[in-house]
């Protein structure tokens, strides 16, 4: 009895965890990009589906941010050279294609022009991005890279879904192309504003699927570089959890030994 | 092994050299191996060892974290992604901390739990129940102020919220505000006092609490799922027969517990060390910025209860009474049980259906508190926050006289 309700305690501790564990898998869990066309355009649900143990990815993810994010754009918390190591991006291919002028692998990114101008131009600092997938999430900066429409009103002539208002002009248009939204009649407000359908205004040089492509390897990358252990972590988590289940293993053993005397 | 009389090893050498200078086998002896602990714990029983692992864990995580954390409102921001990114396994102390909050939390409530289930708090083990209630006031005290260090926005905006509190204490509640902070708002001096506070005070006062706690326990030994004394029922030998020594025993039944604890924290710590959301909050992840409120302010998961009687009520000052006093029901919790019985074994339906409704609107509330406060939501709110009051308001009345059943002279255990 005392036995048994013990083993009854542990398997049900040992559910409960589980069963957080997987609740939280669920909440943390990837649906396919989908766009519901029933009832407008349904940016909410926009997922990234990035994995940031795709290595190419991630490389493709920083050449993307090297060549169209970090004129304006920091990564201050993160060193050229543990980008090039976790990346395995070679010291020449880093010096040649990543580096800026004058800069050495152990300086941390920063952002091409001085804070002061940008402030000046924009109205205010690009923020910087290391931590932006943790603080926002991937599927957000997915969406956001996604977002850009046309708005006469706004003074960089564009807006975002994502984020109304946006300071930020859409500055990856060349690639993705430029596009007007058409909001249903009940907008309410600027996060629930229902977008009944993007027309395009002119064409990129991308194809909308090479642009999500571009766009999920960019947030790859970003998701990355807001948790550069991730990978390590998990693969480390691993061997620490099967270590503790043969220990708790044995102890359970040693203990059903010692309370045979129990009666 | 040979024994004296007084049941100690004879020892000869440096054994017998170190006891006569300290009493290590007496200690032993009257703690460990001579301690009697009733032979009926059941699961519940894991979370009071589980509670001692999680202090651990905090204290040795916590001084490593102090080496690399640099305090001051333009540095610790900075130095806590300094220890993520650059600090060897800096990442895996930070996350072995902020899961250890939350975990010290989760063992410390079930292991209040068990108290109600089974009348722990009740004669004569009442100072042994408000020690660990002083433990839980500065278990809190000690997970606030440290949540204020990375100084994260939902630091400094929670810091805001929670320090304002006491500016709702009449007369003086302004000044004991600007007194706490050491500024007219939430700045530098007041997470550098927060710091001190966390690393220091906090920290030792806990430690004499946990002493005085286990003191406090070994003075009339643990109760047990039936409620019973087992020093009442005594072998020719002197020693209670429903009682067996603590070690080997329980040492070894807690190892188990202490490993299947292990592997959940370590499944949390590696692969979901922000657990949604709910151990760490998204919004802290942005530095600390005045100009800037999160979409919401919510505390962590561990303090949402009471957030959640606080924004039940219209009235801040009502709503800063009721949550304090919503905590103080638990420490006189003694006082309000007035059944003649412990364990909920022998206690009527009307006593399980009143913990049964405490418990789910205390983990109502739980929920409440991290959810926008609005529509169905209040008025949920409002009717957990008068169950929870109840429970406890209404405790001497349905406890006097309770309809108990016989409870047994010894305690319900086979060993198969």
């Amino acid at each position: 009895m005392q036995v048994r309700s013990m083993r009854t305690g542990l398997i049900g501790l040992g559910a409960v965890l589980l069963a957080t564990f997987a609740v939280s898998g669920a909440m943390a869990a990837e649906e396919p990009a989908a766009e519901g066309h029933e009832a407008g355009v349904n940016w909410q649900k926009w997922k990234a589906g990035n994995e940031v143990t795709n290595t190419a990815s991630l490389q493709r993810g920083a050449a993307n941010f090297v060549s169209y994010c970090s004129g304006c754009h920091s990564l201050k918390y993160v060193r050229w050279s543990r980008l090039a190591t976790d990346l395995d991006i070679s010291d020449k291919l880093l010096k040649d294609k990543l580096l800026p002028e004058g800069a050495k692998p152990t300086d941390y990114i920063m952002a091409s022009f001085p804070a002061a101008d940008a402030e000046a131009w924009f109205g205010k600092q690009p923020p910087d991005l290391s931590l932006v997938v943790r603080a926002r999430g991937a599927d957000w900066v997915f969406r956001f890279l996604k977002g850009f429409y046309v708005d006469p009103s706004r003074p960089t002539g564009t807006n975002n879904v994502a984020l109304e208002g946006a300071a930020m002009p859409a500055v990856l248009s060349d690639l993705e192309g430029v596009k007007s939204a058409v909001f249903a009649e009940h907008a309410g407000g600027a996060e629930g504003k229902t977008v009944e359908r993007f027309d395009t205004v002119a064409v990129g040089r991308l194809k909308p699927a090479e642009y999500d492509a571009f766009v999920r390897d960019t947030v790859n990358f970003l998701d990355y570089v807001s948790d550069p252990s991730q990978v390590e972590r998990r693969s480390i988590g691993l061997w620490v959890v099967l270590f503790l289940l043969v220990f708790t293993a044995f102890a359970w053993f040693l203990k059903k030994e010692y309370w045979k005397d129990v009666h | 092994m040979a024994a004296n009389t007084d049941g100690l090893p004879v020892r000869t050498g440096f054994l017998a050299w170190l006891n006569k200078r300290l009493p290590v086998d007496a200690f032993v002896r009257d703690q460990l191996t001579g301690y009697f602990a009733p032979k009926n714990f059941n699961f519940w029983y894991f979370f009071g060892v589980l509670s001692l692992v999680a202090l651990v864990i905090q204290l040795v995580t916590g001084i490593f974290l102090t080496m690399h954390y640099k305090v001051g409102d333009t540095t610790a921001f900075d130095s806590v992604q300094y220890i993520m990114r650059e600090v060897p396994f800096g990442w895996l102390l930070r996350y072995m901390h902020s899961t250890g909050a939350s975990a010290f939390f989760i063992v410390v409530y079930l292991h209040m739990f068990r108290a109600f289930l089974y009348g722990s708090y009740k004669a004569p083990r009442e100072l042994l129940w408000l020690f660990g209630m002083f433990v839980y006031l500065a278990l809190m005290a000690e997970a606030f102020m440290g949540y204020v260090l990375p100084w994260g926005n939902m630091s400094f905006w929670g810091a805001q919220v929670i320090v304002n509190l006491f500016g709702t204490i009449p007369v003086v509640g302004p000044g004991l505000v600007e007194w706490i902070r050491g500024d007219y708002g939430i700045a530098d001096a007041t997470l550098n006092r927060f710091f001190s506070l966390h690393v220091v005070a906090v920290p030792l006062v806990l430690l004499l609490l946990v002493a005085l706690h286990l003191v406090a326990l070994r003075q009339n030994g643990s109760n047990n799922p039936d409620g019973i004394e087992i020093k009442e029922k005594k072998g020719p030998d002197g020693k209670p027969l429903d009682g067996i020594p603590f070690h080997p025993y329980y040492t070894l039944k807690d190892l188990v517990g202490v490993g299947v604890f292990l592997i959940g924290f370590a499944i949390v710590m590696f692969f979901v060390p922000t657990f949604g959301g709910i151990f760490l909050e998204s919004a802290n992840f942005e530095p600390a910025n005045p100009l800037s409120t999160p979409d919401e302010i919510s505390p962590v998961w561990y303090f949402t209860p009471y957030y959640a009687i606080l924004r039940a009520v219209p009235d801040q000052r009502l709503g800063a009474l009721l949550m304090a006093l919503s905590i103080i029901c638990f420490i006189v919790l003694p006082w309000l049980d007035r059944s003649p019985v412990k364990s909920s074994r022998y206690r009527p339906l009307t006593w399980k259906l009143a913990l049964g409704a405490f418990v789910i609107s205390f983990i109502g509330l739980g929920y409440l508190g991290m959810q926008k406060p609005e529509g169905l939501y209040v008025l949920l709110a409002r009717i957990f926050a008068l169950v929870y009051f109840a429970f406890f308001g209404l405790m001497p009345f349905y406890t006097r006289g309770e309809s108990t059943s016989r409870v047994p002279d010894r305690v319900t255990f086979s060993s198969h």
